[in-house]
């Protein structure tokens, strides 16, 4: 056994981490964050310049790495710095549908999305559906030679910015079959396809997405017609652990501005971290933060494998974090008092997104509840 | 032991009921439901509705303008209030300063403020924290020094709730530094248009102002506006403080919460079955909802001992940390009920007469920022932690 990363992996953490210190200052991440693009496009280009988005992709997508580690690697530092930048929604999510599932000429776009050039996103969730990735309703049915597409998609993030659109559509069976979901690629302009976007409370953009006699060309189809749950597993799963990883940096990050404030706060006299009512507090924000690193350790060891060893260690990171995640923001303000309730303060803005992350990709009581059935299946 | 209300608390619930009914403008009530932005005019005029009733001061005795109501009805009434909707009534002149002025004050202050709280012609705002003063409140510093017929103040207050439209102040400043910090405090009141008086913004974390910082700078304040004695403002800031811990407990807050939870839970579709019949959240709001029924049931028996028309005395931490602990996993639950539509922000749906279109359901919008707002609870009136202080010394002598 070793708990120690590659020293590839380890430099590329470095290496992310300084540029956030150095070039990633929280003003300007907010201001990004607020503005109309909800993100700072110079970023994303300077990310990818640092080789950040090559290596979510392995050798033969055009990256350089792209394994369980690698995410988890890029994602603690994304939730350190608080970046904002559609990594999780462009290259994790759409970019993991097109390298697991897409024809040469699908492929081909993902080379603009390492090199920060083009973004994507992947509009699959829908109202209603319980974060359950087959209670999709989005129908495509034969048109002409190629498909037409109708349906809502709901609170898709970077979506109005994004060059293409991932989008779930079901060519035969109803919400909850897993069997007949496919996925197609949406140009960001089609006719038909209209989006109302919003600023998201954690900073950042999203819209609801909605799809209206949408025509495409039978060479739009990703993958097989009406085999898409496999695919989406597989890039969920990544995404699962790309989420779980960012809420671990934040959690860390939280947890040092929490002990720095202790110790420099004085109430009666003293630091506020002499109290043992608080110290106990926080070395239990350090321990659960422990169990959240294994359990994202866990989910990253278990990502390449497959099977319901697999989906087992991502739900439970998942659970881990929707648990801790709440702890840690709740936990963190308090010790704080007013000061952590403050805009000025750079806590609130961490906390806000450590939250909202139990939002996305299925939320606490959603994956132990995946994970008490995955474990009855292989009972 | 009988836990039914009387005939007489049955009648009177009764009557504020159909008097909610026919006297809470449902544009109002709206606005409060849908967390949108409430007016100073808003605010001001459903405390002019309650005043024109004689039911804006429910915890004064009747000879200065209040009810005379005992803890039962008050509790009956406050919760009406919260399950209509209603504005809440701001504290700061009617449950704050007004206690102070009954049992503190001199015939001169009583005659002239209480009657301006009740009409309206104040607004009061609270000056206690200070940047070093917060939980360690006995430490503050804003100074007062006697010259002549007048006090000269100078200092800062923080966390100012609302501070942006008051014209009045009620302060803690230090007048002495000899002896324990307790010893050296006063309690004024000071005009907010008085020379030398700054308010400045903060904005909370989810981005609203309702809190701000105020700076003073050799203001000169009358001596008359003295409560009490000088160099004994403590005794009357901690009279206040049990008033403001049993306002935040907020049992009628807790209880619209949870029949907002019930319809979110009732109303959202999970996977094709609703999200109230998945057996996980439902434990999670069955839980909460038990919490609170014993809650309800703690707060009765509290302020039911309390003196006739007087606020618990340390017996109120526990209200507060209770209280604030269910509101808040209140806030929680329906904020995780949202799914994905807790993430939008839409200012626009926080301004009054915005009809849509909403993004997502039409309750969602003010939720996630309640709960982030919400955090505060456990923070203001002494932390939640103070109170566990409280606790320990005060009712089991440790």
């Amino acid at each position: 056994m070793d708990f120690n990363h590659t020293e590839e992996r380890q430099m590329l953490a470095d290496t992310l981490n300084r540029w956030v210190m150095q070039d990633y200052p929280l003003a300007d991440r907010l201001a990004a964050g607020k503005s109309e693009t909800g993100y700072a496009p110079a970023k994303l280009s300077a990310l990818a310049e640092l080789g950040v988005i090559g290596a979510l992709f392995n050798e033969s997508d055009g990256g350089f790495a792209g394994e369980g580690f690698d995410l988890a690697v890029v994602f603690e530092a994304v939730g350190r710095g608080l970046i904002v930048e559609p990594l999780l929604g462009s290259a994790v999510l759409a970019g993991g549908v097109l390298a697991a599932a897409g024809s040469d000429e699908q492929k081909a776009r993902i080379e603009a999305l390492i090199d920060g050039s083009a973004t994507a996103a992947l509009a699959h969730f829908e109202a209603g559906d319980g974060y359950d990735p087959a209670y999709i309703d989005t129908r495509a049915a034969p048109f002409a030679d190629g498909w037409v597409l109708n349906g809502e998609k709901a609170v898709v993030r970077n979506a109005t910015t994004a060059d293409v659109l991932v989008v779930s559509a079901r060519t035969k069976g109803q919400a909850g079959d897993a069997d007949g979901l496919s996925l197609f690629l949406v140009p960001g302009d089609a006719a038909g396809l209209t989006m109302r976007d919003y600023e998201t409370i954690d900073g950042g953009r999203a819209a609801e997405v909605s799809l209206s006699d949408v025509a495409l060309p039978s060479s739009a189809l990703i993958g097989a017609e009406g085999a898409a749950a496999a695919v989406l597993e597989q890039v969920l799963g990544r995404g699962v652990l790309a989420l779980s990883a960012e809420a671990l940096g934040l959690m860390e990050v939280i947890k040092d501005m929490t002990i720095e404030f202790a110790r420099t706060r004085k109430q009666f006299g003293v630091p506020i971290g002499k109290f043992q009512a608080l110290q106990h507090r926080m070395a239990t924000m350090l321990l659960e933060i422990e169990q959240a690193r294994s359990a994202v350790i866990n989910a990253a060891a278990a990502e390449g494998k497959a099977g319901v060893a697999r989906e087992r260690a991502l739900s439970a990171a998942k659970v881990t974090i929707g648990r801790v995640g709440t702890l840690i923001a709740e936990e963190s303000v308090q010790i704080h008092g007013g000061m952590g309730m403050t805009w000025e303060y750079p806590l609130g803005h961490f906390v806000k997104r450590l939250s909202m992350i139990g939002h996305e990709l299925g939320d606490e009581e959603y994956h132990l509840a995946r994970y008490i059935a995955l474990g009855r299946s292989a009972a | 032991m009988d836990l039914t209300y009387t005939p007489k608390e049955q009648a009177f619930r009764a009557e504020v009921k159909a008097w909610l009914a026919e006297n809470l403008k449902p544009e109002l009530a709206q606005k409060v439901k849908r967390g949108q932005h409430l007016s100073k005019a808003d605010m001001e005029g459903w405390h002019a509705t309650l005043n024109a009733r004689g039911w804006l001061a429910n915890h004064w005795p009747k000879e200065h303008g209040g009810t005379g109501w005992s803890a039962v009805e008050k509790n009956i009434f406050e919760e009406e209030c919260c399950l209509a909707y209603a504005p809440r009534v701001l504290p700061f002149g009617l449950s704050m300063l007004g206690p102070v002025l009954i049992k503190y004050g001199n015939d001169a202050q009583r005659k002239h403020w209480l009657p301006r709280i009740l009409d309206g012609s104040d607004w009061w705002c609270q000056g206690y924290s200070e940047p070093g003063a917060g939980s360690d409140l006995a430490s503050l510093r804003c100074r007062a020094v006697r010259e002549g017929d007048h006090y000269i103040v100078n200092g800062q207050k923080t966390w100012t709730t609302l501070g942006q439209y008051a014209n009045m102040i009620f302060m803690l400043v230090r007048t002495s530094t000899t002896g324990k910090p307790q010893e050296g405090i006063s309690f004024l009141l000071i005009d907010m248009n008085t020379p030398g008086v700054e308010v400045k913004p903060i904005h909370l974390l989810e981005g609203t102002h309702e809190v701000n910082d105020v700076f003073f700078t050799d203001v000169k304040v009358p001596a008359e506006n003295l409560v009490g004695e000088e160099n004994k403002g403590w005794t009357y800031a901690k009279y206040l403080l049990t008033y403001e811990r049993t306002g935040i407990a907020g049992i009628g807050f807790s209880m619209a919460a949870l029949n907002e939870l019930h319809d979110i839970a009732a109303d959202q579709n999970r996977a094709g079955r609703k999200l109230a019949d998945d057996p996980l959240f439902a434990a999670r709001m069955a839980r909460a909802e038990i919490e609170l029924e014993n809650a309800k049931t703690t707060n009765l028996r509290i302020v039911s001992a309390a003196a006739a028309g007087g606020a618990p005395g340390p017996e109120s931490s526990m209200l507060k940390v209770k209280g604030t602990e269910i509101r808040q996993e209140l806030d929680l639950l329906k904020k995780k009920a949202l799914g994905v539509y807790a993430a939008p922000l839409v200012p626009e749906a926080f301004e009054p007469g915005f009809n849509g279109p909403y993004v997502g359901p039409d309750y969602a919008a003010p939720i996630a920022r309640q709960y982030f707002n919400n955090r505060k609870i456990s923070i203001f009136g002494g932390s939640n932690e103070i109170q566990k202080n409280i606790i320990t010394k005060a009712i089991l002598g440790l």
